[in-house]
């Protein structure tokens, strides 16, 4: 059975994204709006708090004049739409290889702890899921947060996001290590003198690792 | 453009557009496959078809490469694609090692079970045993409908079902959600599923994951008798195989006529067949003190004697219902000449269709495969999609290539594809309301129901008028079409199995107290009042309930017989297994009545009767063949001033499955009747 709970009130686009909407369908020839459809899934699913009801679905069928199945074909097919409630703050922890390397497991089990089962709401509306790569690696391990991600996180400091979370404070999004985006962070930073680059260069022989040797 | 390759060495030449595995089925290479069907679109996922193009970085699915694609060599030597090396068969092997993976290993409890794509083709390039060590993945079963088992454990997704739903029976129902490994194909909340054509998917898996639901665990293939024959649950005559085990039908499956069926039956010809053990009539019965007891046919003969000899032969009348042969109508008309009646009607549901006209005003002239070559089809007081859905079937099938518009005077009904709707009654057959001017091959689609109405010859004559005014009707196509829904009803009009008068046609015969005997051969659907009636018959339905003498025939997968499906193709059942009890075939209860009555027939065997019908009606003797005729006296027919009505048209067909007493005998078919019903209820 295809889990996918009914909403109590009926839905329908607010009038700012019916807006949004149709202008994703002007995108697509005559025809074939249905070609729309993850815009249109999404821009729903922003709009009922993170996820897709079966109301959704059949508003969306009929708005798109597409069959229902076909609709929740791509609903299911892919992981950006929930079918279940989410919480206000839903956490998506990746768990693919470099992020486990760098400790996620352990950032897994403390969600576990604090939040509860994957997919489930906490009962102050938190809840977390596990995903494949989010692609930034070389910030492992990472966790998005709503829209925003959380990168090279330890254990202390996901607990003090969750903490934060709770009393209802901001919360950084970006590295938790000091860096600038991915760059290196600060103490294995040097900072060469013009003389030690030409002194590199000269020594190079051949481009890349192999020259370095020469 | 056409284009020259190397196949396994031998150089071959195919037309450009083809793809690689059309070319080598062309060239008799057998090629494995699961997800391609040459009726269905191409999905190339389940990648068995793979084989080596020279050149190529790897294996290749032929099943959509096309041969446009092939590159020659270096030196400009011809492509070259090989089937039979080892790196072939390892990629094959691969292939089905991966669908194996999670296939369950339940073949002695699969009804698929030796008939199965899966397991014939790992015979070749399946691997004695599995490597794969970790758990399988069980999917939940779907509850689909009355008609398709599923277990979807065995499913190796290869979308087939997925493919003739969206696009040969036209209702996107069925769908694969989620993904990757936790891909499942199912319907959306698990909806039953609401398609006349849903059997076919049971056909089309290649595995048992889409089953047969009411032939559950009955017979395994290799146990039944295989009888080809045809169909006479609509006029189409869908050409059918009966699969039967001892004394029983089993199953019936579709049987390739690219003319009439392509490779699709409709679930009422598929699954009917449980009514043919249910209420059957399997020994005679007479009415005696208003309640009917079994007798001998002797006794019921003797009684029958009686009362035909009692009874002044202008009083006696015979109605032939809608599935019966044309040797039985033939015999049926024999007998009441001899008798000395010319009462009789083929016509049970009040049609005033007659043949006066020619040949040509009551078939099908485009014929179905016709279909295909039409840019304009005008549907008038028709709903092709319930009289017959294998037609509906090749409308759409045609209506997706492109440039074919479709009119509808009459009901507006979902016919699985788009049309242009003109108007609900006949005044609005007129070509001031039909934008027809740019079409050639124009088809003038005209329902039954078109000829229950009083002004159903008028309707007749307009709609000639009109194809002729836009050239519709010409040497090389003639547009006017009759879509019969029943199966025996061009035999019936080729017999001229008319009353001489339409005072005494079907329903005034029924109801007139004129007529003290009426014979009713298999006619369930008129009301007899008044008089002593005769039924001959399989099922004790709404006809047998009624009658004073009841008399048990066979039905048709019990009998040979000769049909006329609606385009006046001549086909023939074959007997695949006996009438039940004291039962008999029909012909042998009129030649027997008439011997009774010292009339005899003279007809000793079978042979004679059809050999007698196809001497009196030469057009009985090419199965197979469309008798190609005019419109005659169609000039009176057209200058005839005509008053159209403009009451709405009306379809009679309420319940799609219980149109005849076979059908409202099964119990398939009552539940398929009963979750259709709930759906529209549901949906007000």
């Amino acid at each position: 059975m295809i889990e996918n709970k009914k909403n109590n009130n009926s839905f329908s686009f607010t009038k700012e994204n019916l807006l949004l909407a149709e202008r994703e369908l002007k995108k697509y020839p005559k025809g074939r709006e249905g070609s729309a459809i993850i815009s249109i899934l999404w821009i729903a699913q922003r709009q009922n708090k993170g996820w897709l009801s079966s109301d959704i679905i059949d508003y969306i069928a009929k708005f798109l004049d597409l069959p229902q199945i076909r609709v929740m074909e791509i609903a299911t097919f892919y992981t950006m739409f929930n079918l279940n409630p989410v919480g206000a703050h839903h956490f998506q922890i990746c768990g693919t290889t470099p992020c486990m390397l760098s400790g996620s497991e352990k950032l897994k089990s403390l969600l576990r702890e604090e939040i509860g089962e994957q997919n489930s709401v906490s009962k102050d509306n938190l809840s977390w899921v596990e995903v494949e790569c989010l692609g930034a690696c070389c910030n492992a391990p990472v966790i998005q947060i709503n829209d925003d991600y959380y990168e090279d996180l330890a254990v202390t400091d996901l607990k003090n996001i969750i903490d934060d979370l709770r009393s209802k404070k901001e919360i950084k999004p970006g590295s938790y290590k000091d860096r600038l985006s991915s760059a290196p962070d600060n103490k294995n930073i040097k900072i060469l003198t013009e003389d030690e680059i030409e002194e590199i260069a000269k020594n190079r022989t051949k481009p890349g690792l192999e020259g370095k040797n020469a | 453009m056409s284009k020259k390759i190397l196949i396994n060495g031998k150089e071959h030449e195919f037309e450009e557009n083809l793809t690689l595995i059309q070319a080598l089925e062309l060239t008799d290479i057998e090629v494995p496959r699961f997800c391609y069907h040459d009726k269905l679109s191409i999905a190339g996922n389940c990648r068995m078809c793979l084989v080596e193009v020279k050149g190529a970085p790897k294996p290749v699915a032929s099943c959509h490469f096309s041969l446009s694609d092939l590159r020659p060599g270096p030196n400009g030597e011809l492509p070259e694609v090989l089937t039979n090396t080892d790196q072939v068969h390892n990629a094959r092997k691969g292939a089905m090692e991966f669908l194996l993976v999670n296939h369950p290993l339940d073949c002695p409890i699969c009804d698929q079970g030796g008939e199965c794509d899966l397991q014939d083709q790992a015979l070749h390039y399946g691997i004695n045993k599995s490597r794969y060590k970790e758990n399988k993945r069980a999917v939940d079963n779907k509850n689909i409908g009355p008609l398709v088992k599923t277990t979807m454990t065995r499913c190796i997704h290869c979308t087939r079902c997925v493919r003739f739903t969206s696009e040969v029976a036209g209702t996107e129902e069925l769908g694969a959600i989620h993904r990757g490994e936790n891909m499942e194909i199912t319907t959306y909340l698990e909806k039953g599923m609401s398609s006349e054509l849903q059997g076919n998917i049971i056909d089309l898996c290649p595995v048992g994951a889409l089953t047969s639901k009411p032939y559950e665990y009955h017979a395994r293939p290799w146990e039944l008798r295989k009888t080809e024959s045809i169909d006479v649950m609509d006029g189409i005559g869908s050409n059918i195989r009966i699969d039967s085990k001892g004394s029983e039908v089993m199953r019936i499956m579709p049987r390739y006529n690219e003319d009439i069926n392509e490779e699709w039956i409709s679930d009422k010809t598929r699954f009917v067949w449980d009514g043919l053990k249910t209420q059957r009539i399997d020994t005679p019965y007479i009415r005696e003190n208003g309640k009917l007891i079994a007798v001998s046919w002797d006794r019921a003969l003797t009684l029958l004697t009686k009362l035909i000899k009692k009874t002044d032969p202008g009083r006696i009348g015979a109605i032939a219902g809608d599935m019966v042969s044309a040797e039985e109508m033939f015999l049926m008309k024999k007998l009441m000449e001899k008798i000395g009646s010319n009462k009789y009607d083929c016509r049970q549901d009040g049609s005033i269709l007659g043949n006066q006209y020619g040949r040509s005003s009551y078939i099908f002239n485009p014929t179905i495969a016709g279909i295909e070559n039409a840019d304009a089809i005008v549907i008038i007081g028709s709903n092709p999609r319930m009289e017959s859905p294998v037609l509906n079937a090749r409308i759409r099938k045609r209506w997706l290539t492109g440039n074919l518009s479709v009119y509808v005077i009459g009901q507006e009904h979902d016919l699985t594809y788009n049309y242009t709707h003109i108007g609900d009654s006949p005044k609005s057959i007129d070509l001031k309301n039909i934008p027809l001017n740019d079409f050639k091959n124009i088809i003038w689609l005209l329902g039954d129901d078109v000829f229950l109405r009083d002004d159903g010859t008028d309707i007749l004559s307009q709609v000639i008028d009109c194809a002729e005014k836009t050239g519709s009707i010409r040497e090389d196509w003639n547009g006017v079409a009759v879509l019969h829904k029943y199966a025996s009803r061009v035999a019936g009009l080729d017999l001229d199995f008319l009353p001489q008068d339409e005072k005494y046609n079907a329903q005034k015969m029924a109801s007139s107290s004129e007529i003290e005997l009426l014979f009713l051969l298999d006619a369930d659907e008129v009301d007899a009042k008044n008089k002593y009636t005769v039924y001959i018959g399989s099922h004790g339905d709404r006809g047998a309930t009624d009658a004073d003498i009841v008399l048990p025939g066979a039905c048709y997968t019990e009998k040979n017989g000769l049909y006329m499906n609606t385009e006046g193709r001549l086909q023939a059942t074959n007997r695949a297994v006996f009438p039940p009890g004291d039962a008999r075939d029909n012909w042998k209860i009129i030649v027997e009545i008439s011997k009774r009555i010292r009339k005899s027939l003279n007809y000793i065997n079978f042979e004679d009767v059809r050999a007698g019908l196809r001497k009196e009606y030469p057009i009985f003797t090419n199965i197979n063949h469309i008798e190609k005729d005019n419109f005659q006296s169609l000039d009176r027919l057209s200058d005839k001033k005509k008053k159209l009505n403009s009451d709405v048209f009306s379809n009679t067909i309420t319940d799609y499955y219980l149109t005849n007493s076979i059908a409202r005998s099964s119990k398939v078919m009552g539940e398929c009747s009963m979750q259709k019903n709930s759906i529209e209820i549901k949906n007000g």
